[in-house]
C-alpha cells in the first residue's frame, strides 16, 4: 500500500522566490549587474529561465503596489509572471496579488489570462497589503478581521468567476447559429460587506480549472497551498501540521538560504550584507551554510512537508549554487521532480483539476 | 482629383482583435478558438512581418445580454488586454501592444502602474486606449457598483488621465543608481509622490517605476460624441475612429478633430487617426463582390440577424425565418435598453423600426437582409491593387492616417492583407519597408510625451 506520506514524498514541490534581487535588502549591493538593469526584460526572462533550467516547480513574484524596502523599483506581479508565460514551458508562475483593495473581478480575470498564455501553469499568492489605502483611495481597512474578511471575499468571488463558465459552455453549433450554451454560464451573484460581484467572468474556465491559489500562514481558508514557517525546522514541521489540520491540501515551507559560494562562505557573505534580514513579510526560518547542508535540511523538511519555498539572499549568488548543487541532488534523490512540458502547475503539485461547482449532474 | 494635400503621407496599421461578436466568422471551419494563447501569438506575429505599428486588445467588462439572457450567437470569452499584451511582448520584438481599459472601473495608481510594467517589458511599445465605460450594468462587477453618467465620465477620465501622467513622469531619468557602489538604490528626492484630492480622486500615490524608452504609453481615444472629440483634442495621440468606410464622413471627421486640435492649442498634424475597418481581398475583380457578400452573410448569419432585430423589436424572434419578411407590428416599448453591451443602448426603437420597415419595402429585403444592410459596417473591398490603391487615396488626401484592421477570420485572417496588399502599397511608396524605430511612439512617428516637451 502506498503510504501517505510516499505519495506526499513523490510530489515534494521546490519554488523559488524571485523578487527584486533577493531577499537582503541590500542583495542589490552583491548583484551581477548595475541597478538599473533590475526592471529590464532581459534580466527578467534570464533570472527565470535559469529558475526553470534548474528544476524548480514554481516561482513568486512578490509585490506591492507601493514601494516597500529600499529597492523602490518595481513591475507589478501579474506583469512580470505574464512576461514569461509564453517562453517558459515548465515552471508555475505564481504572482503575489493583494487582495484589500484591488478589484477582485480584475485579479480573476487577470489570473485566468495567465493561466491560458502558460498552458495552465498559474497560480496566486493572495496577501494583504493593508497600508496602501491611500494608494488606492479607499476606506482604509485596519482590523485584522477586516483585512481577512476582505481577502476571503476577493478569493471567493474570483474562485466563482473562474467556475462561471463550464468547459463545455463554447458550443460551435453552426446549423443552429449558436456559439454559446447558456445552461453553462453563470452568474455569481456574489454580495460581500465591501464589494459585490454579478458576473459571469470574460474570460472562460481556465486550463487549469481554478488557478492555485496560494496563501500564508496556518489558518487560511479558501487556498489550495499554504506556506508556513517557524524559527527552527521544527517550528516549521509543527505549522505544517497546524495547517494541515485547518485544511490546507499542500503545505509548504518558507525558508531564506544564504549559501556557500565558490569563492565565499554564507558567512562572510552575510556579513558583508549586514545583519538585518527583514523585509515587510519576513520568513522566520534561516538557512546559511553549504549546499549539501542545505539538501540534509530539505530532505528532512521532504518527511513532514509537500513542498518548501526559497528566499535566496542574493539571487545572482544563490540561485546558480541551487541550480549547480542543490536541484541536482534533490532529483537525484528522487525527492523533487524535475516538471515536465506539458504539465500543469496543479498536477506539479499533486493536486487535481477540480469539478466545477455549477455543473449539475449531468444525467446521461 | 487634383492638389494632393498630404503626397508623402503613408499607411499606418494596426490590427484589432476582436474576439467577442460577429465582425468574426465562426462559422468558417478554419477559424480557430477565440482564447487559446495560440491564436493571439499568431495574429500578433502576422502583424509584426506585416510591419504594422500596433496589435490592439478591446475590452468589455461584462458578457453581453439580450432581455436578461446571454447573447448566444457570437463566440465570447476574451483575456484580460494588458496581461495578454506582457505576454506577446515576451514573444514579438517591435510591434506596438495597445489595450483598451476603461477610467471608470479603474483606479489610477493600478492601471498607471500595469501599463508601465507593458511599456517597460516591451521597452516602448505600450499604448492605452482610453475609455469611459459608465453603465451600471458593467458596475455590478466593480467594487464602486454603479455608474456615472456621461458628463461626469469624461471628467472622471480627464483627472484619471493627469493622474496617470503625473504618476509616468514622477521619477526622475536618473533615479535608479548607476553604481551598485551608490549610497542608496534611489536617489534621494528623485522620485515625487502624486497627492489629489478632488471630487473623483483622494489619493497618494508613491510611484515604483521609471519612465519606458517612450517615455510612457501612447494614448488612444475611441469615443465620437463631441466631448469625446475635445477630450480627445486635449489628451491623446491616436484617434481609433469609426469612420472606416466611407471617405467623405472619415475625412470631415479628421478636419473636424484637426480644427479641435488647433484650437486647443496643438499643432493640427499632432494625432493619428485610424478608423477601424474591414479588409476583404479577391484575386481578380469579377471575384470581389462575391466574396464580399460571402463575408457579409456569414457575419450575419440567420440567427444572428434575428438576434439583431430582436435587439430593435425588444423581444426574442428567433422562432421568425430570417429569409422572411421583418415582423409586421410595432415594437412595444420605445427606448431600448433590454440590450446591454450592444451598440443600440438608448436609441429609439419605433422610429428604428419605422426606417427599416421602409428600407425593406422600397428595396424588396428580408430581415436578414434589411441586418446587413443597416448593422454591417463593411469597410473595403477589392482587389489587393485596387485597395491599395484606395488605402493611399485616404491618407494622402487627409481622410486618416491609416487603419485598424479587424480581420474577418481569426487567426488566419491578416494572411492576405500581410502577404497580397502590403507588397502593393509598398509599391506605391505608402508603406514601409522595415521597422524603422523600436518604440510605438516612433512607429507612430508621435512626439514625444506632451507632458515634458
Ligand atoms: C471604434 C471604437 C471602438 C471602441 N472600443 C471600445 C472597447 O473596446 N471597449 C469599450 O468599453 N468601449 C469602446 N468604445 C467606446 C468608447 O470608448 C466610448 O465609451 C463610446 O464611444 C461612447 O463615447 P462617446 O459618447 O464619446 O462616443 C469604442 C468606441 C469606438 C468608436
Amino acid at each position: 500500500m502506498a503510504s501517505e506520506s510516499a505519495v506526499r514524498k513523490s510530489l515534494f514541490a521546490v519554488g523559488i522566490e524571485l523578487d527584486g534581487e533577493g531577499y537582503h535588502p541590500r542583495a542589490w549591493r552583491r548583484a551581477g549587474h548595475e541597478p538599473t538593469l533590475l526592471l529590464s526584460p532581459r534580466r527578467l526572462r534570464a533570472q527565470v529561465a535559469a529558475a526553470e533550467n534548474a528544476g524548480f516547480t514554481f516561482a513568486t513574484f512578490d509585490d506591492s503596489i507601493a514601494p516597500a524596502g529600499e529597492i523602490a523599483g518595481r513591475i507589478d506581479a501579474i506583469g512580470r509572471a505574464s512576461f514569461v508565460a509564453a517562453t517558459t514551458s515548465t515552471i508555475g508562475l505564481v504572482p503575489v496579488v493583494a487582495t484589500t483593495y484591488g478589484e477582485p473581478f480584475h485579479i480573476s480575470t487577470q489570473l485566468a489570462t495567465l493561466d491560458y498564455a502558460s498552458r495552465g501553469r498559474a497560480g496566486w499568492l493572495a496577501a494583504d497589503d493593508p497600508d496602501t489605502a491611500r494608494t488606492w483611495g479607499a476606506a482604509p481597512r485596519v482590523t485584522e478581521d477586516d483585512i481577512r474578511h476582505e481577502r476571503g471575499d476577493a478569493i471567493e468571488v474570483a474562485r466563482r468567476l473562474w467556475d462561471s463558465w463550464e468547459d463545455d459552455a463554447v458550443v460551435r453549433d453552426y446549423a443552429a447559429g449558436k456559439f454559446l450554451n447558456r445552461d453553462r454560464l453563470h452568474h455569481i451573484d456574489f454580495i460581500g460587506e465591501t464589494f459585490s460581484v454579478k458576473g459571469p467572468s470574460i474570460v472562460p474556465r481556465p486550463p487549469q480549472g481554478q488557478v492555485v491559489v496560494f496563501g500564508y500562514g496556518t489558518e487560511q481558508s479558501g487556498i489550495d497551498v499554504a506556506l508556513v514557517s517557524g524559527a527552527q525546522p521544527s517550528d516549521a514541521v509543527a505549522a505544517v501540521q497546524r495547517a494541515r489540520e485547518s485544511g490546507a491540501a499542500r503545505v509548504l515551507v518558507d525558508l531564506t538560504v544564504a549559501l556557500d559560494t565558490p569563492t565565499e562562505t554564507a558567512a562572510e557573505r552575510l556579513a558583508d550584507l549586514g545583519s538585518d534580514v527583514t523585509t515587510n513579510r519576513p520568513v522566520p526560518l534561516h538557512f546559511s551554510g553549504s549546499a549539501a547542508d542545505l539538501v540534509v535540511l530539505l530532505t528532512e523538511l521532504s518527511a513532514h512537508a509537500d513542498g518548501v519555498r526559497l528566499h535566496p539572499v542574493v539571487l545572482d549568488e544563490d540561485l546558480p549554487v541551487l541550480a549547480r548543487y542543490v536541484l541536482p541532488a534533490l532529483l537525484r534523490a528522487g525527492i523533487a521532480h524535475r516538471p515536465v512540458p506539458g504539465s500543469t502547475l496543479r498536477a506539479n503539485l499533486g493536486l487535481s483539476r477540480p469539478a466545477n461547482r455549477y455543473a449539475k449532474e449531468l444525467t446521461r | 482629383m487634383t492638389e494632393v494635400p498630404f503626397p508623402d503621407a503613408r499607411v499606418h496599421f494596426g490590427v484589432f482583435f476582436q474576439g467577442v461578436n460577429h465582425s468574426t466568422v465562426w462559422s468558417d471551419p478554419s477559424s480557430g478558438s477565440q482564447i487559446d494563447f495560440e491564436t493571439f501569438r499568431r495574429v500578433a506575429t502576422t502583424a509584426e512581418r506585416g510591419l504594422f505599428d500596433a496589435f490592439f486588445l478591446g475590452e468589455g467588462l461584462r458578457l453581453r445580454e439580450q432581455d436578461g439572457q446571454l447573447l448566444d450567437t457570437d463566440i465570447a470569452g476574451r483575456p484580460d488586454a494588458i496581461a495578454q499584451l506582457v505576454a506577446l511582448a515576451g514573444l514579438t520584438d517591435r510591434i506596438g501592444l495597445v489595450a483598451t481599459q476603461n477610467t471608470t472601473y479603474n483606479e489610477p495608481a493600478d492601471l498607471a502602474r500595469r501599463l508601465s510594467g507593458l511599456d517597460l517589458l516591451s521597452e516602448g511599445r505600450a499604448g492605452w486606449n482610453v475609455v469611459t465605460t459608465d453603465n451600471a450594468w458593467t458596475g455590478e462587477n466593480f467594487r464602486r457598483g454603479g455608474f456615472l453618467d456621461h458628463a461626469h465620465r469624461y471628467e472622471r477620465a480627464t483627472e484619471f488621465l493627469t493622474t496617470a501622467r503625473e504618476i509616468w513622469d514622477s521619477w526622475s531619468d536618473r533615479a535608479i543608481a548607476p553604481s551598485r557602489r551608490s549610497s542608496s538604490w534611489l536617489t534621494p528626492g528623485a522620485v515625487r509622490t502624486i497627492e489629489r484630492d478632488t471630487d473623483h480622486f483622494q489619493v497618494a500615490i508613491t510611484p515604483t517605476l521609471p519612465r519606458s524608452p517612450q517615455g510612457h504609453p501612447v494614448i488612444f481615444q475611441a469615443g465620437v460624441s463631441s466631448q469625446g472629440r475635445d477630450f480627445a483634442a486635449a489628451h491623446a495621440e491616436v484617434i481609433f475612429s469609426p469612420f472606416g468606410t466611407n471617405f467623405e464622413p472619415a475625412r470631415e471627421f479628421a478636419d473636424d478633430i484637426r480644427t479641435r486640435l488647433v484650437a486647443a492649442g496643438r499643432p493640427a498634424d499632432d494625432i493619428r487617426i485610424l478608423p477601424g475597418t474591414q479588409i476583404v481581398l479577391a484575386e481578380r475583380e469579377s471575384e470581389v463582390e462575391e466574396k464580399k457578400r460571402w463575408v457579409l452573410e456569414q457575419q450575419i448569419t440567420g440567427a444572428t440577424a434575428l438576434s439583431l432585430v430582436g435587439q430593435v423589436w425588444g423581444r426574442d424572434l428567433s422562432h421568425l425565418d430570417p429569409d422572411g419578411p421583418l415582423p409586421a407590428e410595432d415594437p412595444e416599448q420605445s427606448v431600448i435598453s433590454g440590450t446591454r453591451g450592444a451598440q443600440r443602448d438608448g436609441q429609439d426603437r419605433v422610429a428604428i423600426a419605422g426606417q427599416w420597415r421602409e428600407l425593406a419595402e422600397s428595396r424588396g429585403l428580408s430581415l436578414r437582409q434589411v441586418a446587413i444592410e443597416t448593422t454591417a459596417r463593411f469597410g473595403f473591398a477589392g482587389t489587393p491593387g485596387q485597395v491599395a490603391d484606395e488605402l493611399t487615396r485616404w491618407v494622402r488626401h487627409g481622410a486618416s492616417d491609416g487603419f485598424n484592421i479587424t480581420p474577418y477570420l481569426v487567426p488566419t485572417g491578416l494572411d492576405d492583407i500581410v502577404d497580397w496588399l502590403i507588397p502593393e502599397l509598398q509599391e506605391r511608396g505608402s508603406y514601409p519597408t522595415e521597422y524603422t524605430g523600436t518604440t510605438l511612439r516612433e512607429h507612430l512617428r508621435l512626439r514625444p510625451p506632451l507632458t515634458r516637451r
